[in-house]
């Protein structure tokens, strides 16, 4: 049973998420404090953590990084309103996902599970498989329904990227950085037209896109659409 | 600028009237005058109006009291009239001023009033569109915490989706609050980039995914539409409100429309549907904080389309609603931008 560690100061919200966690199959801990929060993650090693960013003690992105140094699953940020600079800060720092108070809980169990199958993804998979769209990264070929399609290099490397990354939220200036390098940080132009131009190539309605998600402000998301 | 205005004034009427003194006596020429100065009074602060009145006792007495073309006055009947004419030029001037003040008063008086019954209705509507939905979730948890033998499974489940419904319906009216008044207080920075206007329909059509379910939804957005510069959450906003509002009142089945164009200054966005349309006289009020249609119902607290117009102002843009023939509403709005293509 995959164990979940919940670091919220707000009773209520860890009542409802032990309540909704426990009866979706997973055990779950709870810590009100930052403090206490890092010293379970440290006695239990959970396989996820959902940390709420405001906390009484210390700050969230505080505990987000000292949890970094050395927690290597997968870390689920809780934020009370819908701040974009506080979301992609902590997820520039290793949170692999967020979820924005009040959230539904359809919503919140689809992000530990996706937060969970791409942590257990072996890095080194030569074939990566989504519906119809299979990556061979031995042969450095897509194709959709067995039919190739050709990318340019740039298109592919993003590809990539984002597929490697099935589930995460990658921030635009992650993308811009590890795509184009460091000068082209903050230039969403580049982003905008790539990500259009996958969208062409891969996906059955590029105006309905099931692949490559907007994360409005923040960045973009890769599914396997489940 | 006061001072010159009343002593042009003045200077002018005396000047027409000596040019026809040989057709108006002097008590003419003085009642002229004091109409003049009246008529400065109406408009002026009072010490212009003073040294009007005492330019204008001047002037008649040099140009047109006999004998003319001195200060010196003859007969006794004339030194009356003179004094007389000082005193009167005085006192209307002073009369005419206060009777505006007096006017102003009463107008903000009136205003101060029509904000205080606003603001009531504003507080009335407010409390009872936060109330209801409050209500209905202490009432139906109440009753699923009392757990009665006779609720059945179907009861519980409905009891159950009234609280979801209501904290929703809750959580929104404090978001458009908060979007409310960060408009107001001005705190609202617009945070251009680059944006791709298809994504952000979908991710507005995907928000209300569950509302336009029951609604022909429609959305057209040119081939090869250019990046455009813009603030996408506020946009997004915007959108999301107008849409909102289209699945609320029109009848189920109607088809909305989503229509995106460039234009030589940069975006135009198109709302329509084929609703009942705005009633005449409404249509520059909706875009009023806290107005609502009599015909709307509860729901709402009268502010999306007062952050859409404000959301879209910020942009420098222009929201226009008109009706269609032959029926539903059509929102247009354009925003002057920058365009990227790839």
């Amino acid at each position: 049973m995959k164990e979940i560690l919940v670091i919220d100061d707000e009773i209520q919200i860890r009542r409802l998420l032990e309540i909704t966690l426990q009866s979706s199959g997973y055990k779950v801990i709870s810590q009100a404090t930052g403090l206490q929060g890092l010293e379970t993650a440290a006695n239990h090693q959970p396989d996820l953590i959902i940390l709420d960013l405001g906390l009484p003690d210390e700050s969230g992105h505080s505990v987000l990084e000292k949890l970094r140094e050395w927690y290597i699953n997968p870390i689920l940020i809780l934020s009370v309103q819908k701040n974009e600079k506080d979301i992609i800060r902590s997820l520039d720092r290793g949170a692999n996902d967020y979820l924005v108070k009040p959230f539904r809980t359809g919503e919140l169990l689809a992000r530990i599970r996706s937060a969970l199958r791409s942590n257990t993804q072996a890095e080194n998979t030569p074939l990566i498989q989504f519906k119809e769209l299979q990556i061979d990264l031995a042969a450095r070929t897509v194709t959709i329904n067995k039919e190739t399609v050709r990318f340019t290099a740039t298109q592919y490397a993003l590809l990539i990227l984002l597929a490697r990354n099935e589930g995460k939220v990658l921030t635009y200036d992650y993308l811009l950085k590890e795509i184009w390098g460091d000068a082209y940080i903050g230039q969403l132009e580049y982003l905008r037209v790539y990500i259009a131009q996958l969208r062409n190539k891969i996906e059955k309605d590029a105006n309905h896109p099931a692949y490559i998600i907007t994360e409005p402000k923040v960045g973009y998301r890769f599914v396997s659409g489940e | 600028m006061q001072f010159l205005l009343s002593g042009l004034a003045i200077g002018g009427v005396s000047l027409v009237a000596f040019l026809f003194s040989a057709y108006i006596g002097q008590e003419g020429v003085a009642f002229i005058l004091l109409v003049t100065l009246s008529v400065i009074g109406m408009f002026f602060d009072i010490v212009p109006v003073l040294v009007a009145a005492v330019l204008s006792a001047l002037i008649w007495d040099y140009f047109f009291l006999l004998p003319r073309f001195n200060f010196r006055v003859g007969n006794t009947e004339d030194k009356i009239m003179l004094s007389m004419y000082f005193i009167i030029a005085l006192v209307s001037g002073v009369l005419t001023f206060k009777i505006r003040q007096h006017e102003m008063i009463a107008r903000t008086q009136q205003e101060q009033e029509k904000t205080l019954v606003l603001y009531d209705a504003v507080l009335n509507s407010l409390s009872h569109e936060f109330r209801t939905p409050i209500a209905a979730i202490i009432g139906a948890s109440d009753n699923l915490i009392a757990d009665q033998p006779l609720l059945s499974p179907s009861d519980r489940k409905d009891l159950l989706s009234e609280i979801s419904k209501a904290a929703i319906r809750l959580n929104q009216q404090v978001e458009n609050l908060l979007d409310m008044s960060r408009l107001e207080s001005g705190i609202i920075a617009v945070k251009k980039d680059w944006c791709d206007i298809s994504e952000l329909i979908y991710t507005v059509t995907l928000r209300l995914e569950n509302e336009l379910k029951h609604f022909e939804l429609k959305v057209d957005t040119a081939n090869n539409l250019p990046l455009f510069m813009l603030d996408y959450g506020l946009i997004e906003q915007v959108l999301f409100n107008l849409l909102q509002n289209a699945t609320r009142y029109t009848p189920e089945g109607s088809s909305i429309r989503i229509s995106a164009n460039v234009t030589d200054p940069g975006l135009q966005l198109i709302v329509t549907d084929d609703g009942h349309g705005f009633p005449q006289g409404s249509m520059q009020k909706v875009f009023e904080k806290f107005y609502r249609l009599e015909s709307s119902g509860t729901g709402g607290i009268g502010l999306g389309l007062s952050i859409v117009k404000g959301f879209v102002e910020s942009h420098r843009g222009t929201v226009i609603l008109e009706n269609q023939s032959p029926r539903g509403a059509k929102f247009i709005i354009e925003i002057p931008t920058d365009k990227y293509y790839a």
